[in-house]
């Protein structure tokens, strides 16, 4: 063919097949994408705090590890409620002028998914501790440590956030841990992601392939431990002894041994902050839509564990309890 | 794929195991029947007398230092009288005795059959007890054929000892086979060539300089590889371009894979160090950032600018051009580098962490470099515009045009971010990297064969498969995300069709060789070609997989697709790069690398690649099934550690290659102040004419 031998005719062609498919498959979808999804109806633009925490996390590349998008399939169930949506990214806008519009939708899953750890884990001290030293909290982590988002100093002037650090965590230093502005900006972003609901009556979509949840569900069997591991372990510790300063120990507890029943549920369900020595507790039960089989699984693991000699709880009682403390609430 | 559903608690692998017992015993009694007829033919033929062929057969058979051995024994033997011959038949009579009762062990395999009838086979009870039944009986069999083979063996012996005795009869009997013929036999056996046959007695003389003999080998610690062949005279100054080209890549990939390196034993050992400049989610961009846009980039680039005027049998357009385009690269990913690193960065696509106003001096550089080579091609001395120089200015237009799409900053908010990402992550990969690096081998792989490439038309189907359905394929990076389900579905189905360009081109590659295998042996370039097609079949393929809805499950969000681009940018790309270079420097400096640290280089190369990328596929496809069982998510970081630490042992290896890799480019470059005897004494002739007698 003549065109082959023709340099100006050859490669007009080949870059005009590539612009052409480029406009549809990429630029097209693109711009309808950015034109024709809004925000949902609660949806708030972050706090001052959180956007420069937004800024810390870009900066630190934490997106290499984390990502933000809950897909919609049954094994992305831990990380939301309900699958991602356009709408959910539609606040997102460039950052400025020089940077991009940072989704941080993410490609790797090294750590967990973000999306909803607002809800998952809101307790700021928490965040303070796992980002100066991760293996603090979370033993076999291999996340990064931030130590110099972080002074140490000789005594805290007022006003300063102090993080009870435990010495073997410390790095060698001695002083006072206190937090910088960019580490409680960080983590005032990470207090603000959080999965909205969805509108009114409006479904969400659901999550596919959900074949090998539903066999777990009717199997009968909830592992008390893995719920354990999965939802309480990086605040009270794989040795149940919490975090001095920062996490009340379950090992001897008194709640957890004691016969209180409906405080005990109560506080798996909606959380708990009742003691200023410790950081507040969300409400994990609550925020994963825990049944009463799962409940009275993780109460007889912990009521077993560690040394403690707890009386073995039976599903009744706990649905029992579950109902009676749903009555209260929703008549709050 | 779903794992297949077998498992030993399920009562399916009975009947298999029943069959493979039975097809055992079987086998066994047909052994067993064929033994005992031989046996029987044997008995039959007991008493045959020793054939006039069978000695002659024989006879045939003796060496000459036996046929002497004989002729002696003959000169002696005059006087002697042989002595009477008697064979025992004691071990016939045993085994007839023992011939009836063979076919019982053949019955009782027969009844094993039959009681197997199929209704019953599913009850446990009834397969134990066939299984019971079976075992013994299989044993009994298997003793008595080794008592048959035995016996036969016994027999055969005696036997041939009978007829031996019979043909040292024939042999000793001087008129049977008389002297002349064991003295011709001799004379035959003994006949050996004198090795001048064919050459004559002339000395010889290599008129045409094809033979180059190495006079004092030494040990061969690796094998004699052929020297590059002398080419054409580059221009000096454009040979001092390209080789600028590809030393700034060779230093970005020292410092590129030494960055990998160190993120890949932060794996396992988070706390090395708490620098926030050297932080785990800052290094990571630097170190793909610095090996695409540093090593592959150039590499590829300082190559173009060898083919380019090669192939259009010009000179190039501007060599200034080429400097500048050089500078604005190595600026951006300096600049590029040391940003990240100060933690400002573009946002969180992969690959486009640069800022824009980072990648503009990339972009201007490739604009820079398209102007070059198209004025180039425009003034070519062929009719024709030879298919590397297709692939080539493609993949710099489309590399432009990727970053135009994915940097202007006046667009993609919300999801149009995530669209473009997947679009430009995946464009850079195939349209850029994989573009050019294909120009590059169809130059220098027929170029190393000897020979043309296998097909041209292939070549063209290929490009123009690779254009239409690897555009496509960019949000196959996002499935199963918020972005629309149809683009998804587009991209997987792209994904699919890149089957056609990979195959075509995988066919062309692999059948040039045909004909040429032989030279790989002698090449060390060749190798690096090899394993570069190999992987070019292999990763594409695999990429082709990992976009299906199912494997996304399995393996996205996993160090699956850190493996992947493992195996494709370096198992391919660099590859590539490497066999282009080897082939290429020493044209332009006239001096070789050692074949030993070229040889270190390779294996190193495509050992570690193997330890990095296999363990890490392993560990992730455990993970993703981890995370599918709804277990705990922590469990799976302990799960990985393991393959981590192989993937730091496997980057280990590859980084010492490179190590071994700059060394080599240090010796294809450095004037050696060694003096060659032959060089220097025709210049001390040159220079000092002879004296005159």
């Amino acid at each position: 063919m003549s065109m082959f031998n023709n340099h100006r005719q050859l490669f007009t062609t080949a870059f005009f097949l590539f612009v052409g498919l480029t406009v549809v498959v990429a630029v097209l979808p693109a711009i309808y994408n950015q034109e024709n999804n809004r925000p949902l109806p609660g949806a708030k633009a972050l706090s001052e705090a959180a956007r420069q925490g937004k800024l810390v996390y870009i900066a630190n590349g934490c997106v290499g590890c984390h990502t933000q998008q809950v897909r919609n399939i049954a094994m992305d169930r831990p990380w939301g409620d309900r699958p991602g949506i356009p709408a959910d990214y539609a606040t997102i806008r460039r950052t400025d002028a020089w940077r991009n519009t940072a989704t941080l939708m993410g490609t790797e899953r090294t750590g967990p998914d973000l999306t909803n750890i607002g809800n998952r884990q809101p307790a700021r001290d928490w965040h303070l501790v796992h980002l100066y030293n991760p293996r603090t909290v979370v033993a076999a982590s291999i996340m990064p440590a931030y130590p110099w988002l972080f002074t140490v100093k000789d005594s805290a002037a007022p006003g300063d956030i102090v993080v009870n650090v435990p010495a073997a965590f410390r790095y060698g230093e001695t002083g006072t841990v206190v937090a910088g502005p960019e580490a409680l900006q960080l983590v005032a972003y990470l207090q603000e992601l959080k999965q909205l609901p969805l509108p009114g009556s409006t479904p969400a979509s659901p999550f596919l392939y959900a074949a090998a949840e539903k066999k777990a569900d009717a199997g009968g069997s909830v592992d008390g431990k893995a719920l354990f591991t999965t939802n309480c372990q990086t605040c009270h510790q794989a040795n149940g002894e919490g975090l001095p300063g920062a996490f009340p120990p379950l090992k001897g507890s008194s709640i957890v041994n004691g016969d209180d029943l409906q405080l005990y549920v109560d506080i798996i369900m909606h959380g708990y902050d009742a003691r200023p020595e410790f950081g507040a507790m969300p409400p994990v039960g609550t925020n994963m839509n825990f049944t009463e089989k799962e409940v009275t699984a993780l109460i007889n693991y912990e009521r077993s564990s560690w040394g403690n000699n707890g009386k073995p709880v039976t599903e009744e009682e706990v649905k029992k309890v579950l109902s009676f403390i749903q009555l209260k609430t929703g008549t709050k | 794929m779903n794992p297949s559903g077998f498992s030993f608690h399920a009562s399916q692998w009975q009947p298999w195991a029943i069959l493979i017992l039975l097809l055992v015993v079987l086998g066994l009694a047909l052994l067993a029947r064929n033994g005992v007829q031989r046996l029987r033919r044997m008995v039959a033929h007991q008493h045959d007398p020793i054939t006039r062929d069978e000695i002659r057969e024989q006879v045939d058979e003796l060496s000459a230092e036996q046929i002497d051995e004989l002729l002696s024994m003959r000169e002696q033997r005059k006087k002697d009288s042989p002595n009477d011959s008697t064979s025992s038949n004691t071990l016939r009579h045993l085994l007839l005795l023992l011939l009836p009762l063979l076919p019982t062990g053949e019955l009782l395999a027969q009844d094993g059959v039959k009681t197997s009838v199929t209704a019953l086979f599913r009850q446990p009870g009834i397969i134990i007890t066939i299984v019971l039944i079976l075992l013994p009986v299989l044993a009994g069999m298997f003793i008595m054929y080794k008592r048959i083979s035995r016996l036969l063996q016994s027999y055969g012996e005696a036997e041939r000892r009978a007829k031996a005795k019979q043909l040292a009869e024939a042999l000793a009997d001087p008129d049977d086979i008389t002297a002349a013929d064991l003295q011709r036999r001799k004379a035959a056996l003994s006949y050996h060539l004198h090795n001048d046959e064919l050459s004559g007695n002339q000395p010889a003389e290599d008129n045409k300089g094809l033979v180059h003999i190495n006079a004092h080998p030494g040990l061969p610690v690796v094998p004699l590889k052929k020297k590059a062949a002398p080419r054409p005279r580059i221009q000096p100054a454009l040979s001092r371009l390209i080789l600028s080209y590809l030393v700034c890549a060779t230093a970005w990939l020292i410092l590129g894979t030494t960055v990998g390196e160190y993120l890949g034993i932060k794996f396992v050992a988070p706390d090395a160090d708490h620098l926030p400049w050297l932080s785990f989610g800052r290094l990571r961009p630097v170190h793909t950032n610095a090996v695409f846009w540093g090593w592959a980039s150039l590499a590829m680039l300082g190559l173009g600018y060898y083919i380019v005027p090669r192939v259009s049998n010009t000179s190039l357009y501007s060599i200034r051009n080429g400097w500048y385009a050089l500078a604005f690269i190595n600026s951006a990913v300096l600049a590029g580098s040391l940003s990240l690193m100060a933690g400002i960065n573009n946002g969180g696509g992969e690959y486009r962490e640069y800022t824009w106003p980072v990648m503009l001096l990339f972009a201007i550089g490739l604009v820079l470099t398209l102007h070059n080579f198209l004025h180039t091609i425009a003034r070519r001395g062929t009719k024709e515009i030879y298919i590397s120089n297709w692939y080539i200015v493609s993949a710099i237009m489309f590399g432009i045009v990727i970053t135009i799409v994915a940097y202007i900053p006046w667009w993609q908010n919300g999801l149009g971010e995530t669209i473009v990402q997947g679009y430009y992550m995946h464009q850079g990969v195939g349209m850029w990297f994989m573009l050019f690096t294909l120009g590059i081998v169809y130059y220098f792989l027929p170029q190393q064969l000897n020979k043309p490439i296998y097909s041209y038309s292939l070549g063209i189907l290929a490009f123009w498969s690779q254009i239409f359905f690897y555009t496509t394929i960019g949000t196959h990076h996002f499935v199963f995300s918020a972005i629309p389900w149809w683009l998804q579905t587009v991209a997987i189905v792209g994904s699919v069709g890149m089957i056609i360009p990979v195959l075509a081109g995988t066919t062309n590659f692999i059948m040039s060789f045909r004909g040429a295998w032989d030279k790989v042996r002698d090449s060390y370039t060749l190798p690096f070609f090899l394993t570069g097609i190999v992987f070019y079949f292999s990763g594409s393929l695999q990429g082709t997989a990992e976009a299906f809805r199912f494997t996304n499950q399995v393996w996205h969000f996993t160090d699956f697709t850190v493996a992947h681009s493992h195996l494709t940018m370096y198992g391919i790309i660099s590859f590539f790069a490497w066999a282009a270079i080897y082939a290429v420097v020493p044209r332009l400096t006239g001096r070789e690398a050692p074949t030993l640290t070229i040889g270190i280089h390779f294996w190193l190369a495509l050992i570690g690649l193997l330890v990095y990328t296999l363990p890490l596929m392993i560990g992730s496809t455990l993970r993703g099934l981890h995370w599918m069982e709804g277990k705990p998510f922590v469990e799976s970081v302990s799960l990985m550690i393991p393959y981590w630490i192989w993937r730091a042992i496997g980057g280990s290896m590859m980084w010492a290659a490179h190590l071994v890799f700059a060394y080599n480019m240090y010796r294809m470059m450095k004037k050696r102040r060694q003096v060659t005897i032959s060089k220097t004494a025709i210049r001390q002739l040159v220079m000092e004419p002879a004296p005159l007698n």
